[in-house]
C-alpha cells in the first residue's frame, strides 16, 4: 500500500530497469523522477490525510482534553456514546435533516434539469440556478436568516397576504431542521440540477425518437425511459449530496447553534461543541468516527447500486 | 442534447406552464441575492416599518460605513449598529491571503502529482493513486480533530499557516481531477520532445502545464471558491483578530448584534462585501465554472 517509502534504493534502479518485465519500456526508470513530482503531495498527504485519520482512530479510544496527554480508556467513550441521549438526539435530527434535504432536493434537481433540458440551453439559465452554491454557507444563512425573521422577515410579510400567522422559523422546534433543509436546498438544488444535466445529456437521441414514434406521451416518456436511463446518474447524485448533507454545520453554528432545546444539534454541531467548547476530545473523536462509519456504509451501498445499474443502457 | 425537440414545437399549454415554472424558479433563486442588496443600502432603523419595501428604505451607505469601519462608534449606535469595532477591511484582506496562498500552492503540487500519476510509469502507481482517492472517503471532521491537535503543538493556532497548511499541497480531487487532463495529452509530443533532449522538468513547465490552461484554471477557480467560502477550519483555528477570515467574522458580527433591534442592514452590508468577490469571480467566469460541474460531480 505504502509504495512510495518502500522505493528500492538507486543502486537497484539499472538493474530492476534491465529485469523489467516485457512492455514496460522503462521499468523502474520514472520512480526517481515521480517521487520527487509527488513529494510535496504526499507530504500533504501523509501529514494532514493519514496520519490524522490513524490518530483520530486512536483518540477514540482515550480520555483527551488537549490540556494531559492522551489516556487509553479503551471503550469507554463507546459505551458512553450508546448511554448519552444527546447523541441519539444528534443522530436522529441528522437523519431527519438528510432525509427532507435529500428528498426535496433530490425532486427540485430532476424538475430543474428536465425544464432546462427541454426549454432552454442558455449558460445565463444554469449559470442563475447555480449562483447560490457559489456563495459560502454562512452567507447564506445570514440572508435567510434574515428573510425568514418572525417579525420583520420578508417571507412572513408574504405570508401574511394569505392570511398565514407568522411562523417562528427558528424559533419553533418543529419549524428548525425543515428550516435549516430547506435553506440548503436553495443552495445546492442548482448544483445537483447540473449534475441531473449532464446526465440527461448522456441518454442517446434514438432512445427518444423511438419512444415519439411509439406516440409516448411527455409524462409517459420521463417515468419510463428518462428516469430509469437516469439512475446511474442518480444514485451517484444521492450519495454524493447525502454525504454532504451528513456534514451540515455552518448553517446551524450561524443561525441556531443547536437549539431551540436540542432540536437542531446536528452531529456534526454536537461534535464540535464536545470537542472546542467541553474539550472532550476523545469522546468527540469516538463520535466523529461513528459518522465516518455510517458514511462508509453509505458509499458501499451506493457502489452495490451503481453494480446493479450498469446493463441499464445496453 | 437537443436532438428530441430540434423539431419547432407548437407553443402548447403544457410548453408555456413550463417555462412559467423555471421562471418562477429563477426568481426564487435570486430573490436572496436582491434582498440582501436591498436590505445593506436601507436604514436599519427605518427597516422594521417597511418590511417588503421592494426598494432600499431611506437609500444610505450607513451600514456599509458601520461594517467598514468608517464611523465613529456613536454614529454606529445611533443606526442600530452594536457599537463593536468591526472592520471588514481586514478580514478581506485576510480572506485574500488564505484563499490565494491555499490555490496557488495546492493546484500547482496537485499538478505535479497529477504529473507523476498520469505520465510516468514506476511500480505501485495505481496502488498509491488509489490510496490518494481512498482519502476522500475520510469525512473532514474526523480528521479534523487531530489535525487541529497537530497545528495546536506545533504552535501555529492562529496564525496564517496554520489556516493554510493543511489545503496547502494537496486535495485528492485536485489530483484526481488534473490527472484526468493529463492523461489525455498525446505522448508523441512528449517524446520528441525527449528527443531534442528536454528533462521531465521542461515537458511539465514546458509542455505539460501550457497545454493544461483550461483545467487548470477551472480547478483555480473552484479552489479559490472553495477556500474563500471555508468556514469550519477557519473557525477553529483563526479566531483572532489579526487572521480572521470573512466567514468567521460574519458569524462574529451576527453574534454581536443587538438582541432587540439587530442591525439587519449592517449584516447584509457584511454578508454583500463577503459574497461580492466570489460573485464578481462567478459573473467573470461563469461559464467556465457551468461547464466543470458535470464532470466533477460524474467520476
Amino acid at each position: 500500500m505504502t509504495a512510495t517509502t518502500n522505493a528500492p534504493p538507486t543502486s537497484e534502479r539499472s538493474h530492476g530497469g534491465r529485469a523489467a518485465p516485457p512492455g514496460k519500456r522503462r521499468g523502474l526508470g520514472d520512480l526517481k523522477v515521480a517521487m520527487i513530482f509527488l513529494a510535496p503531495a504526499t507530504l500533504g498527504f501523509v501529514v494532514f490525510y493519514i496520519w490524522p485519520t490513524l490518530r483520530g482512530a486512536y483518540l477514540s479510544f482515550t480520555e483527551y482534553s488537549l490540556l494531559q496527554p492522551p489516556k487509553f480508556n479503551g471503550l469507554a467513550n463507546y459505551d458512553r456514546m450508546i448511554h448519552d441521549s444527546f447523541f441519539w438526539n444528534a443522530l436522529g435530527v441528522t437523519v431527519e435533516y438528510v432525509v427532507i434535504n435529500i428528498g426535496l432536493q433530490t425532486v427540485l434537481a430532476v424538475g430543474i434539469a428536465m425544464l432546462m433540458y427541454r426549454l432552454t440551453k442558455s449558460i445565463t439559465v444554469r449559470a442563475i440556478i447555480l449562483a447560490p452554491y457559489l456563495v459560502a454557507n454562512v452567507v447564506v444563512a445570514l440572508v435567510w436568516y434574515w428573510m425568514l425573521d418572525v417579525q420583520v422577515g420578508v417571507v412572513n410579510t408574504f405570508l401574511s397576504w394569505f392570511g398565514i400567522d407568522p411562523i417562528a422559523f427558528f424559533g419553533d422546534s418543529h419549524w428548525a431542521i425543515p428550516t435549516v433543509a430547506g435553506i440548503n436546498v436553495w443552495r445546492h438544488m442548482g448544483y445537483t440540477a447540473l449534475l441531473v444535466f449532464a446526465g440527461l445529456q448522456t441518454i442517446p437521441s434514438y432512445v427518444y425518437e423511438a419512444a415519439e414514434v411509439d406516440g409516448s406521451t411527455e409524462w409517459k416518456t420521463f417515468w419510463r425511459i428518462t428516469l430509469p436511463l437516469l439512475r446511474p446518474v442518480l444514485v451517484m447524485v444521492l450519495v454524493v449530496t447525502m454525504i454532504g448533507s451528513f456534514q451540515i454545520f455552518d448553517t446551524v453554528a450561524v443561525t441556531t447553534q443547536g437549539g431551540p432545546i436540542n432540536a437542531t444539534r446536528v452531529i456534526y454541531y454536537y461534535i464540535y461543541e464536545r470537542a472546542f467548547t467541553r474539550f472532550d476530545f476523545g469522546y468527540a473523536s469516538a463520535m466523529a468516527l461513528v459518522l465516518f462509519a455510517i458514511l462508509a456504509v453509505v458509499s458501499l451501498v451506493q457502489l452495490r447500486l451503481l453494480r446493479a445499474r450498469e446493463s441499464d443502457l445496453a | 442534447m437537443s436532438a428530441t425537440s430540434t423539431s419547432v414545437r407548437q407553443v402548447s399549454v403544457g410548453r408555456t406552464v413550463a417555462w412559467v415554472l423555471l421562471f418562477i424558479l429563477l426568481i426564487v433563486t435570486l430573490f436572496p441575492f436582491y434582498w440582501m442588496l436591498r436590505t445593506a443600502f436601507s436604514d436599519n432603523t427605518q427597516l422594521p416599518g417597511h418590511p417588503h419595501s421592494l426598494l432600499p428604505v431611506e437609500t444610505t451607505l450607513g451600514a456599509f460605513k458601520r461594517v467598514l469601519g468608517l464611523s465613529s462608534i456613536e454614529e454606529a449606535q445611533a443606526q442600530g449598529g452594536s457599537g463593536a469595532a468591526v472592520n471588514f477591511w481586514l478580514y478581506l484582506r485576510n480572506s485574500l491571503v488564505v484563499a490565494t496562498i491555499t490555490t496557488v500552492c495546492q493546484v500547482f503540487f496537485s499538478a505535479m502529482a497529477a504529473y507523476a500519476f498520469a505520465r510516468l510509469r514506476w511500480p505501485g502507481r495505481d496502488k498509491v493513486f488509489a490510496l490518494f482517492l481512498a482519502a476522500l472517503m475520510v469525512p473532514p471532521i474526523f480528521t479534523t480533530l487531530p489535525n487541529f491537535v497537530l497545528i495546536k503543538n506545533l504552535g501555529l493556532l492562529n496564525s496564517f499557516a496554520g489556516i493554510i497548511l493543511p489545503g496547502a499541497f494537496m486535495t485528492p480531487f485536485a489530483i484526481f481531477f488534473l490527472r484526468q487532463f493529463f492523461l489525455g495529452i498525446n505522448r508523441e509530443l512528449e517524446e520528441a520532445a525527449m528527443i531534442d533532449g528536454a528533462g521531465h522538468r521542461r515537458i511539465f513547465f514546458g509542455l505539460i502545464i501550457p497545454m493544461s490552461g483550461a483545467p487548470i484554471a477551472t480547478l483555480a477557480i473552484l479552489t479559490y471558491i472553495n477556500s474563500w467560502n471555508d468556514y469550519f477550519w477557519p473557525l477553529l483555528v483563526g479566531q483572532q483578530e489579526n487572521v480572521r477570515v470573512l466567514t468567521v467574522a460574519l458569524g462574529v458580527f451576527r453574534s454581536q448584534t443587538p438582541q432587540g433591534g439587530p442591525d439587519w442592514a449592517g449584516l447584509m452590508a457584511a454578508t454583500l462585501i463577503a459574497a461580492l468577490p466570489m460573485i464578481i469571480l462567478f459573473l467573470a467566469f461563469a461559464k467556465r465554472i457551468t461547464n466543470s460541474i458535470g464532470f466533477s460531480g460524474i467520476k
